[in-house]
Parts: C-alpha cells; sequence; structure tokens
C-alpha cells in the first residue's frame, strides 16, 4: 500500500504546471526528433540537457524522459510513412510497418505503433513501481554467456522462422556482423577490417548508415524500378471513424505482439547495456514465432508493428531501472540522463530512493503522464502523417533521398559515411533483386558489438570451452532453444523428405 | 536473372574471401590467458559466408531458388535508364555538398528531381528547392546545432547573412 501512496504523490508532483508543461513539450520535441531518419533519443536528451538548466532539478529530469518517451513513440512514424528507421529502436517497426503503408493502411501500422506504445509503456511503468529494486538484481546477475545466448536466440529467429533463402539469411547475418566489427578490436584496441587500406573504416560503421542505405535509399530505388515510375497511392483519407475503426482492429490483430512486446521489452531493457533495440528486435522474432501464421510477417501483420513498439517503449522504462537503482545505464540515453542527474547533484543507487523519495517517485509519476501524453499527442497527429503520404511520388521520393542523406550526416557528421550509405543503398537494390533478406544484416550491426564481446568474454571464462553456453542454468536452455531454431529449416526439409518417399 | 544470380554469389564469395585475408591482421585463433584474437570473429564470419556463397551456388546449380529459374534480364532498360538517372542524381547531390554546402546540393537535387525527372511544374519545383534547404538550415542549425558543410568559400557570404539571423 505505500508503494502506491508513494506512486499518487509521485503523479501529483508530475501533475504540477511547471513539470505538466515540461512533459508536454519533452514529448512533442521527441516525437519530433524521433520521427526524423537519423536524430533520436540519444541526441533529443544529449541536445537539450542544457535547457534544462532553466528549471528545477525534478522538472529538468522530467523534461528529458518525457524526450526519450516521445521519441520512442517518434520512431514508429518514419519507420512506417517512410520506410526509414528514424533511429535503431524502430528497425523492426519498419519490416511490417512500411508494407501495411504501402498497401494504404499506413493508419492502422500507425494506430497500433501508438497504442502497442501506451500499452507497453504503461506495462513497464506498472512492473518498475512494483519490482524496480528486485529485477536490477536477476539482471545484474547475467553474464556475459546469458547475454551472448540472448543474441543468438535473436539471429536464430531470423533463420528458423524467416521464410527466406537460408542460406541467403545466414549470409546477411554474418555480413551484418562483419560490418559491425570494423574500426578497431573493443579488447585490443588495435586497427581491424580498415578495409581498401581507407582511414574511413577506422571509425567504423554506424548501423544508421546501413540503415539509412538499405531503407532510404536501397528501397526508394526499389520502388521506383518496380512500379515503373508510376506508383498508385492507396493511402486512404483520414477520418476520426477510420481511426475508431483502425484502433478496433489494432486491438484485435496486435494484441499478441503487444504483450509480448511489453513484457520482454521491459525485461531485455532491464540488463545493462542491452537497451531498446535489442528488446523491440527480439519481440519482433518471438511475436513471429510464436504467431499461427509467421509467414504473414513482413507482409504487413498489425503484430509485427505492435510487438516492437511496445517493446521500445516497456524497454526505455526498464532501462532507467538501473539506473535509478543501481547507478548502471541500461541504454545510451539513460547515460545521459544519468549524466544530468549527476549535474543536479542526484546521485543514482540505492540511497536515491532513500534520500531523495519525492524526486524518484515524481519521476516515476511522470512516466505514467509522459505516456498517457505520448499516445493522445502521437494520435492527434496521425492526420498530419497520413497527410504526408499523400504527396505526389515524385515529390515524396526526393524528399526521402534529401532526409536520408541530411539525416545520416547529422548522425554521423562524416561525408565518409555519407558515401557508404550510397554504395549500401545500390548494393541492397541488387541484392534485393536476388532475394537476399536485408533486415537480418541490419539487426546483425547492431547486435554486433553486443555479440562479439561477450563471446569471447565467455570463451575466456571457460578457457575456450564452448560448453558454457549449455553448461549454465539460464544460458544454457536458451541457447537449446536458438539451436533448434537455427537447424529447424533443415529438419522441415528432412520431414518433408520422408513424407515425400 | 539466372547469370546475375551466379556472379553475385561469386562477388560476395570474393568479398568474403578478402575479409577473411584481412580478419589474419590480427589473430584469428585462441590466445591462451586472452581468450579469441581480435581477427576470430570477422574471420569465422566471413568463413561462414564463404560456405553460405558455396550453397547459393549449388542451389543455383540445382534450380531451386527463383532467380536460379528466371530468363528475365536483372534490369530492363527502364531499370537502368531509372537507376542512372536517380541513382546518378544521389551520386551528384552527395558529390556536390563539398563544393555548394549541404544546402545548396539539396536545392539542386530537388529542382533535378522534381521539375526534370517528376515533370512538376517550374512554381511547385522551385518552391521545394529553395524552402525546403531553408527549413533544414533553421531546424539543424538553429534548434539542433548540428553543423552541415558550408561547401566552398564562395557560399561564405549567404551563410554569414543565415548565421546572423540564428545567432
Amino acid at each position: 500500500m505505500e508503494i502506491f501512496a508513494l506512486l499518487i504523490d509521485g503523479m501529483l508532483v508530475a501533475l504540477q504546471p511547471l513539470n505538466l508543461t515540461m512533459i508536454v513539450i519533452g514529448v512533442s520535441v521527441g516525437l519530433l526528433i524521433g520521427a526524423m531518419p537519423g536524430l533520436g533519443s540519444v541526441n533529443g536528451v544529449a541536445i537539450l540537457l542544457p535547457v534544462t538548466f532553466l528549471v528545477p532539478p525534478g522538472s529538468a529530469i522530467i523534461f528529458l524522459a518525457a524526450i526519450y518517451y516521445g521519441a520512442m513513440y517518434g520512431g514508429a512514424i518514419s519507420s512506417i510513412t517512410l520506410g526509414i528507421p528514424g533511429a535503431s529502436t524502430a528497425v523492426a517497426t519498419t519490416f511490417d510497418g512500411r508494407p501495411l503503408a504501402k498497401q494504404g493502411r499506413a493508419s492502422l501500422a500507425l494506430v497500433t505503433a501508438a497504442l502497442a506504445s501506451f500499452v507497453g509503456g504503461t506495462v513497464a511503468n506498472v512492473l518498475f513501481t512494483l519490482f524496480a529494486p528486485a529485477l536490477a538484481s536477476v539482471a545484474l546477475s547475467f553474464g556475459p554467456p546469458e547475454v551472448f545466448a540472448l543474441m543468438l536466440l535473436a539471429f536464430a529467429t531470423f533463420v528458423g522462422l524467416g521464410g527466406d533463402d537460408i542460406p541467403k539469411t545466414i549470409f546477411s547475418i554474418c555480413f551484418g556482423l562483419v560490418l559491425g566489427s570494423v574500426g578497431f578490436d573493443q579488447i585490443s584496441g588495435a586497427p581491424r577490417l580498415v578495409l581498401f587500406e581507407m582511414n574511413g573504416f577506422l571509425q567504423g560503421i554506424g548501423f544508421l548508415v546501413l540503415a539509412i542505405g538499405v531503407y532510404g535509399i536501397g528501397e526508394m530505388l526499389w520502388t521506383i524500378e518496380q512500379s515503373r515510375g508510376e506508383v498508385t497511392k492507396t493511402t486512404p483519407k483520414m477520418t476520426v471513424k477510420g481511426m475508431a475503426s483502425d484502433a478496433k482492429e489494432a486491438t484485435k490483430r496486435g494484441w499478441k505482439g503487444t504483450i509480448i512486446g511489453s513484457f520482454l521489452g521491459f525485461f531485455v531493457g532491464v540488463l545493462p547495456a542491452a537497451g531498446a533495440t535489442p528488446g523491440s528486435l527480439m519481440s519482433y522474432g518471438v511475436a513471429k514465432m510464436v504467431s499461427r501464421k509467421p509467414e504473414s510477417f513482413g507482409q504487413g501483420n498489425p503484430d509485427g508493428v505492435a510487438a516492437p513498439e511496445a517493446a521500445n517503449n516497456s524497454a526505455s522504462t526498464g532501462s532507467m531501472l538501473p539506473m535509478l537503482t543501481l547507478g548502471i545505464p541500461g541504454s545510451p540515453t539513460t547515460a545521459i540522463l544519468l549524466g544530468g542527474m549527476v549535474i543536479w547533484g542526484l546521485v543514482p543507487g540505492p540511497r536515491l530512493f532513500v534520500d531523495e523519495t519525492e524526486f524518484v517517485w515524481g519521476l516515476i509519476g511522470s512516466f505514467y503522464v509522459s505516456n498517457m501524453a505520448a499516445v493522445l499527442i502521437n494520435l492527434a497527429f496521425i492526420p498530419l502523417f497520413i497527410w504526408m503520404l499523400r504527396m505526389p511520388f515524385t515529390v515524396l521520393a526526393p524528399m526521402i533521398f534529401v532526409l536520408s542523406i541530411v539525416g545520416g550526416y547529422a548522425a554521423t557528421r562524416d561525408m565518409f559515411d555519407i558515401w557508404l550509405m550510397v554504395v549500401f543503398g545500390i548494393g541492397a537494390f541488387f541484392l534485393r533483386k536476388f532475394d537476399y533478406p536485408l533486415a537480418p544484416a541490419v539487426l546483425a550491426i547492431v547486435l554486433g558489438p553486443i555479440a562479439e564481446p561477450t563471446l569471447r568474454q565467455s570463451l575466456l571464462l571457460s578457457s575456450g570451452d564452448p560448453s558454457i553456453f549449455f553448461t549454465r542454468p539460464v544460458a544454457g536452455p536458451i541457447t537449446v532453444i536458438a539451436l533448434i531454431l537455427i537447424f529447424l529449416p533443415a529438419l522441415k526439409l528432412l520431414r518433408r523428405k520422408r513424407k515425400v518417399a | 536473372m539466372r547469370k546475375g544470380e551466379i556472379i553475385t554469389a561469386g562477388i560476395l564469395a570474393l568479398l568474403s574471401i578478402y575479409l577473411m585475408w584481412k580478419s589474419t591482421e590480427l589473430p584469428v585463433g585462441y590466445i591462451t590467458g586472452q581468450g579469441p584474437g581480435g581477427g576470430a570473429w570477422p574471420f569465422w564470419l566471413s568463413a561462414m559466408m564463404l560456405i553460405c556463397c558455396g550453397m547459393i551456388a549449388l542451389n543455383w546449380w540445382r534450380g531451386t531458388s527463383p532467380p536460379s529459374q528466371s530468363d528475365e534480364p536483372v534490369l530492363d532498360a527502364y531499370g537502368w535508364r531509372m537507376l542512372v538517372m536517380v541513382g546518378g542524381g544521389i551520386v551528384g547531390f552527395v558529390a556536390l555538398v563539398n563544393i555548394i554546402s549541404m544546402y545548396g546540393a539539396i536545392a539542386v537535387f530537388l529542382l533535378y528531381y522534381v521539375k526534370y525527372l517528376g515533370r512538376h511544374g517550374w512554381g511547385l519545383s522551385l518552391a521545394l528547392a529553395l524552402i525546403t534547404p531553408v527549413a533544414f538550415f533553421f531546424f539543424f542549425e538553429g534548434a539542433m546545432r548540428i553543423t552541415m558543410p558550408t561547401g566552398m568559400a564562395f557560399t561564405d557570404p549567404v551563410f554569414n547573412v543565415l548565421y546572423e539571423i540564428i545567432y
């Protein structure tokens, strides 16, 4: 009961006029930043950190957290309407969100994303309120083998359930992982894979360079070529009645993904250094795994939008948990938030809940209020996003190219990366012609920097013995499931051959 | 498509071999007390890529993949024209950034695409080509404090006026 009394006090703090204003502004700014390819919650929170010096510490952190919330909602907008993931957290939303938009069902995708985000955020807030300290200690018990097993599971879902050409899928995953390892060896610090002796590769290949290249440039070239220059507009007019019916359909067809994303996203978000991106990608994979029609994923299944969107919101709240309770940031954005708190003299850790009760519960209360504000603002702007899609394609296409280049530059500040993006875009166009799935490569470049060090640390722990992944109580079952998924296509083929015989 | 698939697999196999070779610049085996060497991760992944290319070639030979069963060309005349016009336009856009600035390149690219490729009227084409870079300037440089390339020195007078407004 004490928790509820504290939560109510916290909500009252969040609803104070100044804090409420900060929430509304923060969420709106976050929505805009999240929707802009190349900019994400990290940029938003970092850039606006100095602005918070104008208000008291509590309001400042509430403002930054609201930006984080808004950006999580906003990431889905460009993924669905333009097919370009605004941030790595919204990559998986592109897989089904973009096909839905192409079918003229962008409003269904946007409404599904908004509602799933709201549910994900709410579930995470409740879990956060109830289990904060206990969950933080469970997450801390995850060692490198457990984290690597989780990464393996994320890749395995693409192989086992992809429905694509298996050698091409595995090639795509390996290629993404290799691209992610370009730059410096994380452990020895030595330069690695400086391709064609070009110094530009020393800083590595960022996820956005590949993602914008593949989805922004490659996808548009593909659309222009496939449509023979005559793109038929299928986007319907947006009405309140239409949105209500979309909401009904989203609830009916996206509930499973929402539930998976809400819980899985939160748990992955709690894991130190994991964050919302692996959470959303894993939730997508699991939603596909439990679906009765896994082949409909990637074709415009609302569950494929709901799962990652619920997950990235849930994970963003989850990643605040180790930050507040232990002082360990769960994501890059929470690392900046942590910095902001330290500037304000608030020391995150177990003592924070005792010494700064009003601040902590005010912040937790603001999560609930921000979540509500974000869903309302997002739903209110959906007609505007739909209007964007009604532009003639010969205007929309160059705008997407421009956004891709400008957004890419804003993220990396390096022309070398922009050239690389163009090369990836044209390469992706040709690879798609020969049925190479490109989403696994994008997933791999995101997860590679987590997978490699955890594999190396695990093998170091076991003196090179790979059985460490099978003998630990948590890593073992996860690894076995991942291996079953990897060999599933071969098993299916054998069964089919036996039936024929 | 059939020929294209095997040529692509061949190019990717060569890329895999190159990546394997490049990975060996760092140790690729297990080093006692240090764990796997710095080159091990990319080396074994590239080896897997090479094996995958072999499997893709096998599927091509058996004719089990859709592209290996297709007699259609990879790109027809329209496809090549599109690739040259649009792809070339993007390459031109990026090449112009360091000469006439990011914003200048946006204006030229939009004018080229909307007017020349999209065949829209001068009014819409010019409006988009002028309003978009200005709006982007105030958003990125003014609100987000992100500086974009300003090109060669001859663009300075324009940027001086714009920076005057935001600072």
